[in-house]
């Protein structure tokens, strides 16, 4: 008999045998399949007991907290946020029932200490093996929270969004959406968040219009027509032009826009005038000149056409450029699917987001070079020490350093003596931009713009400001929002 | 050194490391478990002191491996169930206590021959369909997760399935020891009786239910025709007839329908109806919601495990996770604290327990003790492969418990009397070589 014992104890070998190879298959090779399941409820729960990084404003102000609640006897950690609604887009949440969103979606990695950084990975594997609790890293942003409060106060009521970027280092100072949600309701209360009276449709309270909001530029698109006539040659400075008040496009008339400090029609200016009063009529023959191709290969210079670089997820940005029913618009011939007289003045089918916006003021400050913006100044280990820091770097060449130097004699012009004068700043030098654009037919509210930068010349702000619904201009409007955020951050000192 | 003194130094790490792993539950789940778990492990150790000196009494030529390997698999299932649930482990440590007199009674009975068994296998054939047919009886049975496995005397609950597992063995290895040559020569009459009680097993198996153990017994039964007449022939014959059988009892039987179901797609992109409440589910969510989640854990278990206490089984809400945790599923929750090494290092245990077994029915002189050494081993090594491999979805899931390791009294009470019958074939046959 014992030749079949033998061989049945094979069997028996064998059959355990298997049962190894099988938990080796599920312990390794599937493990990361089932981990991304949505109904793997015990993926969900462990996120929540690793101590997540706290996120702080770039002068240590908490944004994201932690609560502690202990279930069955392990600790949980889950999300408080202290400021409530006041930097709720750019923080983002983290929660069971909806997920995550903002910098707690895009930096989930650093925040649980799941990044790949070398001191990272070795003090997470100690802490598993000592079955110590796992703790993330901490996001310090580049936001200072005096200035983003006055921003979102400026705000206030209305739908709107203020973006500032520091010009020579592309750090994000501010980012303010209204209306905005407070994050701590998104667990439990999240029919609360939808259901707010706003002054705009749909009131979307979730979206991060600074980086997702697309808006008509209008006037404020003036800029990078500016920089593309200068930079072409065929323009300068001085250029003489003679407004009749109209400009014949296709053969019909395209008036200049009501909103102006001068008369209606100007008569002979030169170009640095034409910016100043902001004249639709001269930037439609500047365009009609130079053609629409020319002007958006520049607007891609600024950074059109692409993603914002910035750390929020992907899907709360997005590119400015043409549209056309809500899809970015390649025109293969620009000089026949594109009206340039309009595009010059910002109209068109032109969107763009005020982030955006922020950078063409930004690079006129910077001599012509965009900053590669971003909102994370670094990321340190729980016990203290760097594990990342962001350091400036180029992002794009806008436009020529002559074209910048004359366009901020430009814009400081439209500030001093132009369309934009409330934005005037006592001890600085400003410069921007004013922007009204109409969004439906005559008689419609506006939307109004201002983007600028200060001091002109070596420039510590540059700032987009954009409002929804208006029945003012944007050197109204939108103009004494921008000086009172940049007078806030001004008035802090020089600190990069 | 002898047999017992190897046995006590193997015990006594085998304690040491109860120890810790008692510790290391206390030290992870502080809030929830207190310094008694630190007595838990020194009433383990006096427990198996008690079982070690009734071995050197009454069987002190066997295997020194087998006792100690079944501490360890006690404490390891000890330990977890303490971790999943404290009171829970109070009354498993009762359980083991009735186990080891069990286990004590056994060896004291049978210790000078137990051969004389043989003479009464009938009366445990019967006995063992009468223990099957107990929790069919309207009175006395319960039924639990679609199965009739339980009988209530009282507040106790005892599945009588289990030992009747041990009592079908006794029965099996003396008519096959008995009629090994002509089984082997293919004389039909002879396979008359066997078939009855198997047959009659098997019958009330299906009634009520319990897959897994009829599975169990048609493996036992296979598996020891085979080693008694050494005709793969019956082998061949008997899995045809099997499979035959599972596929008429597959198209006939909703229950065993569904099982399959689970078993080869668990996981749905797009809602299924649900027998469970009427609506409309992904499958995940419904029919093979305790498989996937079983697997989750497994999954979440990686390399290392999460460690002792450390493992998610609750929901943010306080709710289980997975249910059936300590009984059925008791090896996915070792999966996700222990992690691949831990459970590998399990499994392994279960191996070398099922090769000194089987090294044991080799040693013996006699038929029967070769038989009753194997159909112990093999029904030990199956029933490992049912439960484990139903939960890593090798084969379709039946709930049956994990020898030693489970919590549920009779399993225990079961398997330290499969142990004492092993230890004493394993005596006889050591002590005729001394």
């Amino acid at each position: 008999m014992n030749k079949q014992i033998a061989r049945l104890a094979l069997v028996g070998v064998a059959l355990l045998a298997a049962l190894i190879v099988a938990t080796t298959y599920w312990q390794t090779w599937a493990t990361a399949g089932l981990a991304d399941r949505q109904d793997n409820e015990i993926q969900r729960v462990a996120e929540f007991s690793i101590k997540r990084g706290l996120i702080r404003a770039a002068d240590g102000t908490i944004l994201a907290a932690n609560r502690i609640r202990k279930v069955g006897g392990q600790k949980l950690y889950f999300r408080r946020y202290p400021q409530g609604g006041l930097f709720s887009h750019v923080v983002g949440y983290s929660t069971q029932s909806r997920s995550r969103s903002g910098l707690e979606a895009s930096e989930n990695d650093y925040l649980t200490g799941t990044n790949a950084n070398l001191d990272t990975v070795l003090k997470t594997t100690l802490d598993r093996i000592r079955g110590a609790t796992i703790k993330g890293n901490d996001l310090w942003l580049t936001i200072k929270p005096g200035a983003q409060r006055v921003a979102m106060q400026q705000l206030a009521g209305k739908c709107g969004s203020v973006v500032v970027i520091d010009p020579r280092t592309g750090k994000v100072l501010v980012m303010a959406s209204r209306p905005t949600f407070d994050p701590n309701l998104v667990e439990r209360n999240f029919a609360r968040i939808n259901n707010i009276r706003a002054s705009c449709r749909p009131a979307a309270p979730l979206i991060n219009r600074a980086t997702a909001g697309l808006f008509v530029p209008g006037s404020t698109f003036k800029v990078v027509t500016s920089a593309a006539a200068l930079d072409s040659g065929r323009y300068t400075i001085d250029s003489r032009f003679v407004d009749r008040g109209y400009c014949i496009e296709y053969g019909k008339q395209v008036k200049n826009f009501g909103d102006m400090s001068g008369p209606e029609v100007f008569g002979p200016v030169n170009f640095l005038q034409a910016l100043e009063h902001s004249i639709n009529a001269v930037f439609c023959e500047i365009g009609k000149t130079i053609g629409a191709g020319r002007i958006l290969g520049t607007s891609k210079q600024f950074g059109f056409y692409e993603d914002p670089p910035l750390e929020t997820p992907g899907n709360e940005r997005s590119p400015s450029g043409l549209y056309d029913h809500g899809r970015l618009l390649y025109p293969s011939n620009p000089a026949t699917q594109v009206d340039p007289g309009r595009l010059a003045f910002g109209q068109e089918r032109m969107l763009t987001t005020p982030l955006q916006m922020a950078m063409v003021a930004a690079a006129v400050g910077n001599h012509g070079v965009i900053m590669e913006p971003h909102i994370v100044d670094r990321v340190t280990a729980p016990g203290g020490g760097i594990v990342k820091r962001v350091h400036p770097s180029k992002y794009k060449r806008a436009m020529r350093t002559s074209t910048a130097a004359d366009l901020t004699r430009m814009m400081e012009a439209v500030v001093t003596g132009g369309t934009g004068t409330a934005a005037q700043i006592p001890g600085f030098r400003v410069a921007g931009k004013t922007g009204t654009a109409e969004t439906g037919g005559a008689g419609t509210l506006n939307t109004t713009w201002f983007i600028a930068f200060a001091p002109a010349g070596a420039p510590r702000v540059a700032i987009a400001v954009v409002l929804q619904d208006q029945t003012g201009s944007g050197g109204t409007t939108a103009a004494p929002i921008a000086r009172a955020v940049m007078q806030a951050i001004l008035a802090g000192g020089s600190n990069p | 050194m002898s047999a017992r003194n190897r046995e006590l130094a193997n015990l006594i790490v085998v304690c040491t490391l109860t120890g810790l792993g008692f510790a290391s539950v206390y030290i992870a789940r502080q809030e929830v478990v207190s310094t008694a778990s630190l007595s838990y492990a020194a009433f383990f150790f006096a427990l198996y002191l008690a079982a070690h000196l009734v071995a050197r009494l009454t069987v002190p030529y066997a295997d020194p491996y087998l006792l100690p390997m079944a501490g360890l698999l006690t404490g390891i299932g000890l330990t977890e169930i303490y971790r999943l649930n404290p009171s829970d482990a109070f009354r498993q440590g009762l359980w083991i206590v009735v186990a080891l007199f069990a286990f004590a009674a056994t060896l004291f009975l049978f210790q000078h021959d137990y051969r004389r068994l043989e003479s009464y296998k009938y009366l445990f054939g019967l006995s063992a369909i009468g223990l099957l047919a107990l929790p069919a009886l309207p009175v006395l049975g319960t039924s639990v997760n679609g199965a009739r496995l339980w009988v209530h005397v009282g507040s106790l609950q005892f599945q009588p399935g289990e030992l009747a597992k041990v009592f079908l063995i006794v029965f099996l290895a003396g008519y096959l020891r008995e009629k090994r040559e002509v089984l082997g020569q293919g004389r039909l009459k002879d396979f008359g009786p066997l078939l009855l009680i198997w047959g009659g097993a098997m019958l009330v198996l299906v009634e009520t239910n319990d897959l897994g153990s009829a599975l169990l017994y048609f493996g036992i039964f296979l598996g020891m025709l085979y080693v008694a007449t050494g005709r793969a022939l019956y082998v061949g014959l008997g899995a045809t007839l099997f499979l035959a059988g599972a596929f008429g009892v597959y198209h006939f039987v909703a229950h065993v329908r569904d099982r399959v179901t689970i078993w080869l797609h668990p996981w749905t992109d797009h809602p299924v109806h649900c027998a469970i409440n009427g609506k409309l589910l992904p499958r995940q969510d419904c029919a093979s919601y305790q498989l996937v989640k079983s697997l989750y854990s497994v999954a979440h278990g990686n390399w290392f495990g999460t460690g002792l206490g450390k493992g998610t089984f609750r929901t943010t809400g306080g709710g289980d996770l997975i249910p059936y945790l300590n009984t059925d599923f008791i090896y996915s929750a070792l999966a996700q604290e222990l992690g691949l090494v831990g459970v590998s290092a399990l499994l392994l245990v279960y191996m070398l327990f099922v090769a000194r077994g089987f090294k044991i029915a080799m040693l013996a002189d006699d038929g029967f003790s070769k038989l009753l050494a194997v159909g112990l081993t093999f029904a030990f090594a199956l029933q490992t492969f049912i439960i484990v491999g139903g939960i890593l979805r090798l084969i379709p899931l039946t709930g049956i418990t994990l020898p030693f390791v489970s919590y549920g009294g009779s399993s225990v009470v079961a398997n330290f009397v499969l142990l004492a019958g092993v230890l004493l074939v394993s005596n006889r046959a050591n002590a005729e070589r001394a």
